[in-house]
């Protein structure tokens, strides 16, 4: 079974411009929509306490909202959660004592309904929130430095721009996906988003040592026949892998259970558009950036002759 | 290239065979559900047969059907029920009878069949999101054990100077500075004198001005600065420690993070509201005559106790009688330290303040070569269901942690000797400062699993690693035909290859996203075998002969793959460095699958390939 026809030549590079413009346009879209919407950050990163409970039966949201409200907590975020009998309270840290907050909320609650059931309660205070919002933007910070050293080495600086460029643009659309729609942003979203650099580089990275290893063998033609050729030989790999990791990205997504909902939603996001920059965005970039068959003559590999 | 047979090296294929099999063999306990179990333990007395006599009289009263009674270690028993329900009662009625002695913890027991466990082959530990329970973070508050310092010794100097009769305009706390004014410029020497050589080595001493005014400034040395922030740390872990025991938990982990957090995992509690007010508990210190005159055995065996004492226990359960009359309380000490006399015998060195050092002058003086202990107290409130109401109420908690003869009369600064090993000293000192000198903690962040939901994430999780695994599995075998065959069996030794590594690395845990990261290798995985097929069938397509297209597009596929699966690695890496709990799973189980997957999809399909195709000379291959 083939995906593709035996001889492939799609012009990609021929397409490049229509590709910059789409993608162009999409990284408006994400950043402006993160600097005046910006992302809906969960309880992780801006602190403040999270409470999920199961009721026995079906419940009315805007009957908790008044046993809270009653109770003074007029500024709880309440919303169902995967079934109309789980439960999510959401505060936003204040001046009250807050690690007692949890337990108020669920004596408040238990008040009437003994048959309730803590599932989950996560507190985190203001400053544990913002640390962990800093170590996660400097992990990313350091994955794409590391990452760009590693590509640097093995291959040419440009490839590594071309690279970083390509996630670069993935990690703002992904995260742009999330300040559009306004799904909560917690920590194994950013989780997902660091795999997301992981894999969109995978996918790069085989795109790029097709380019490469075609350099050496058609010297005659020019970098964007090169980069068509390369590119068009590694379609079906690129199409295939995606498709298989989509598949069980799917699976988690309908099975998995609200709590990883979020993070199934960014790995989705995050390959289809990994795929799609792997084909369009660095390949382009690298055109950008000018490369040729010269500079990888230049740069002595390994790689070459280590090959039987 | 010429179509040579593709063969491996016997050694190649053993190892082919031989890890899979190794690793289904260590991956094999997590097939056995684990079992509802009671844990009975002490950390300070060792469990033998006639506490096993003793759980055993009780569960038989209470017509509970239960295992063998198990002797794990020297200080648990360990008791398996058929399930649940029976578990709970079981623990009420242990609980009811023993806890005044020891720790009733519930417990989920490992199945493992003898025969693995010899293999040292064990399940893998479950997350709190996985199984239910509550991680707390505490913020120690360091600058608040550095303030109570200065505050302290600003009122020890002002005894001193009293003592002295060295007349002075006032003592302060400023910052992190304790001003000394003076009257003038001769006072001034004559209090930088004095206070140079009662706190050498604690403070450092200067003479200078402030506001106009001669002041002598007193500052913490750097050593005596980071031994408070040391101790406030250490002492918080030692009575974290001991106060989750009581808490009944099994497998609790109480560990340092950072500079001045410590992290506490309490697997299977769901209270935690009782978890907060137990771990928020203030301990303070007395110390007091012992009663030699009367036999403490004998009041405890009647329960009549001399008018003028109490009776208490010592941590290993025996019983004293200790005079009514309190010497000196906790909040005179200003340090406690371990090391050793002039013999270089263990010992235990503790500095009083001025007023505690004349106040336990007076009654040590009285009553040289008489015995005194030192009592620890615990106070706490919690919540109690009575009548169906809740209510709060404060209990207290006494234990004698050590009991010394007065050698002669004790001042300042004095020592606790006698103790047996430096170990046994070093908890004394700990104990003694944690009475003395408790720094304030709060809870920082909480993260509560309920048990369903722990239950539910597990159920979901394998539901979801399943379907995805079989939705590949499917899909391979239909794309590459006998070659996907080939890349599934490899997928599944992948699959058991993590699940073993996970049971084998000792601190690994599989956490919720840990199973997402399981998912996600099961997609990725495949990757290299998608690369390698993808390039013989290209190799076929520009006519090579088979043999050499298997070759070669083993060969050349591998940089790429060791490429790909590097970056991958990368960025795993840094998320388990900067990842906290959960994430961090999610890194180690993506790491450890990559990995396992460069060995399975290389070296796993290629030796099933060259079985299959190998010595032919020129097959048709099914990719």
């Amino acid at each position: 079974m083939r995906l593709l026809p035996r001889k492939l030549a799609l012009d990609f590079m021929g397409r490049a411009r229509h590709a910059m413009v789409l993608s162009g346009g999409l990284l408006v879209l994400s950043i402006g929509s993160l600097l005046f919407q910006g992302l809906n950050l969960g309880v992780d990163f801006e602190g403040g306490t999270l409470i999920e409970v199961g009721y026995p039966a079906p419940v009315e949201l805007d009957e908790i909202r008044g046993q809270l409200e009653a109770a003074g907590f007029d500024r709880a975020v309440v919303q169902h959660f995967g079934s109309a009998q789980d439960v999510l309270v959401r505060i936003k840290p204040d001046d009250r004592p807050q690690s007692e907050l949890s337990n108020q909320v669920l004596e408040t609650l238990r008040g009437e309904s003994q048959e309730l059931q803590l599932r989950r309660v996560e507190y985190v205070g203001p400053q544990v929130g913002e640390e962990l919002r800093d170590d996660g933007g400097l992990a990313m910070l350091y994955a794409l430095g590391l990452i760009l050293i590693y590509v640097a080495l093995r291959f040419e600086y440009r490839f590594s721009f071309g690279a970083v460029i390509a996630l670069i643009h993935d990690v703002i659309l992904t995260i742009g996906f999330f300040s559009l729609t306004q799904i909560e942003f917690d920590l194994t979203v950013l989780a997902a988003i660091l795999a997301v650099i992981g894999y969109s580089l995978n996918d790069t990275i085989v795109v790029f040592d097709r380019i490469r290893e075609n350099f050496r063998a058609l010297r005659r033609q020019s970098s964007t026949e090169v980069l068509n050729v390369s590119i068009n030989q590694t379609l079906s790999r690129t199409l295939m892998t995606s498709l298989t990791t989509l598949l069980v990205l799917f699976a988690l997504f309908f099975f998995g259970g609200e709590v990883i909902h979020a993070f199934s939603i960014a790995l989705i996001v995050g390959v289809i558009i990994g795929t799609y920059s792997s084909i369009y965005v660095a390949g382009s970039s690298l055109l950008v950036l000018g490369v040729s068959g010269q500079d990888l003559d230049t740069t002595p590999t390994e790689d070459a002759d280590a090959r039987p | 290239m010429s179509s040579k047979a593709n063969q491996y090296p016997w050694w190649k294929n053993l190892l082919v065979i031989g890890i899979p099999l190794i690793a289904a063999l260590y991956a094999a306990p997590n097939l056995y559900p684990s079992d509802p179990s009671v844990q009975v333990s002490s950390s300070r007395v060792a469990l033998g047969e006639a506490e096993r006599k003793q759980v055993e009289q009780i569960l038989k009263l209470k017509g509970l059907t239960h295992d063998q009674v198990e002797q794990e270690g020297e200080e648990s028993l360990l008791i398996r029920f058929p399930d649940p329900e029976e578990q709970l009662k079981a623990a009420d009625a242990l609980r009811g009878a023993l806890s005044d002695r020891f720790s009733v913890a519930l417990h989920l027991a490992p199945a493992t069949p003898g025969w693995l466990e010899s293999l040292n082959a064990h399940p893998m530990n479950l997350g709190l999101d996985l199984r239910g329970g509550v991680h707390f973070l505490l913020e120690v508050d360091l600058d608040a054990s550095i303030g109570k310092a200065y505050a302290r010794h600003a009122t020890d100097v002002r005894t001193l100077l009293r003592e002295e009769e060295i007349r002075y305009r006032g003592v302060r706390v400023h910052g992190e500075e304790v001003h000394i004014l003076a009257r003038d410029e001769e006072t001034l020497e004559q209090i930088e004198e004095v206070v140079k050589d009662n706190y050498f080595g604690t403070f450092d001493v200067t003479a200078g001005e402030t506001e106009g005014q001669p002041t002598v400034i007193m500052r913490l040395t750097s050593t005596a600065h980071s031994d408070i922030r040391r101790n406030a740390i250490s002492q918080n872990l030692i009575t974290l420690r001991k106060r989750v025991n009581e808490l009944g938990v099994a497998e609790p982990v109480i560990q340092q993070q950072g500079r001045t957090r410590i992290a506490v995992q309490l697997p299977g509690v769901q209270d935690t509201a009782r978890a907060k007010e137990i771990l928020g508990a203030t301990a303070t210190l007395e110390f007091r005559l012992v009663d030699e005159q009367s036999d403490p055995y004998l009041a405890a065996e009647t329960g009549k106790v001399p008018l003028a004492d109490e009776l208490y226990y010592e941590r290993d359960g025996n019983p004293v009688l200790l005079k009514r009359r309190v010497m000196l309380t906790g909040e005179h000490i200003i340090d406690a330290s371990s090391g050793f006399d002039e013999r270089g015998l263990p010992a235990v060195h503790i500095t009083l303040d001025s007023d505690g050092a004349r106040q336990f002058a007076k009654v040590t003086g009285e009553n040289v070569k008489r015995l005194m202990g030192v009592v620890f107290i615990e106070q706490r409130s919690d919540t109690v269901v009575a009548d169906g109401e809740t209510r709060r109420i404060t209990r207290e908690t006494r234990e004698v942690i050590n009991v010394a003869r007065i050698q002669e009369q004790l001042s300042k600064r004095f020592q606790i000797t006698g103790l047996d090993t430096s170990r046994e000293a070093r908890n004394l000192a700990l104990l003694l400062r944690a009475g003395a000198l408790a720094t304030p903690m709060y809870i920082v962040e909480e993260r509560t699993v309920g048990p369903s939901l722990g239950q539910q994430n597990i159920e979901l999780g394998a539901l979801s690693v399943l379907i995805g695994f079989l939705l590949v599995m499917v899909f391979m075998a239909l794309y590459y035909r006998l070659f996907g065959l080939v890349a599934d069996l490899a997928l599944i030794a992948n699959l058991v290859l993590i699940v073993a590594a996970m049971s084998m690395i000792p601190g690994a845990t599989l956490t919720l996203p840990g199973i997402a990261g399981i998912v996600l290798t099961v997609g990725m995985a495949v990757d290299a075998n998608v690369l390698i097929f993808e390039r013989i069938r290209e190799e076929l397509d520009n006519g090579n002969s088979p043999q050499a297209s298997i070759q070669a597009g083993y060969s050349k596929a591998l940089s790429t793959i060791a490429d790909a699966n590097i970056t991958t690695l990368i960025a795993a890496i840094v998320l388990f460095a900067f990842g906290t709990g959960p994430i961090k799973g999610f890194a180690v189980t993506l790491s450890i699958g990559i990995v396992a997957s460069m060995f399975t999809a290389i070296m796993g399909t290629r030796a099933i390939i060259n079985r299959i195709y190998g010595t032919r000379r020129s097959p048709t291959l099914a990719v």
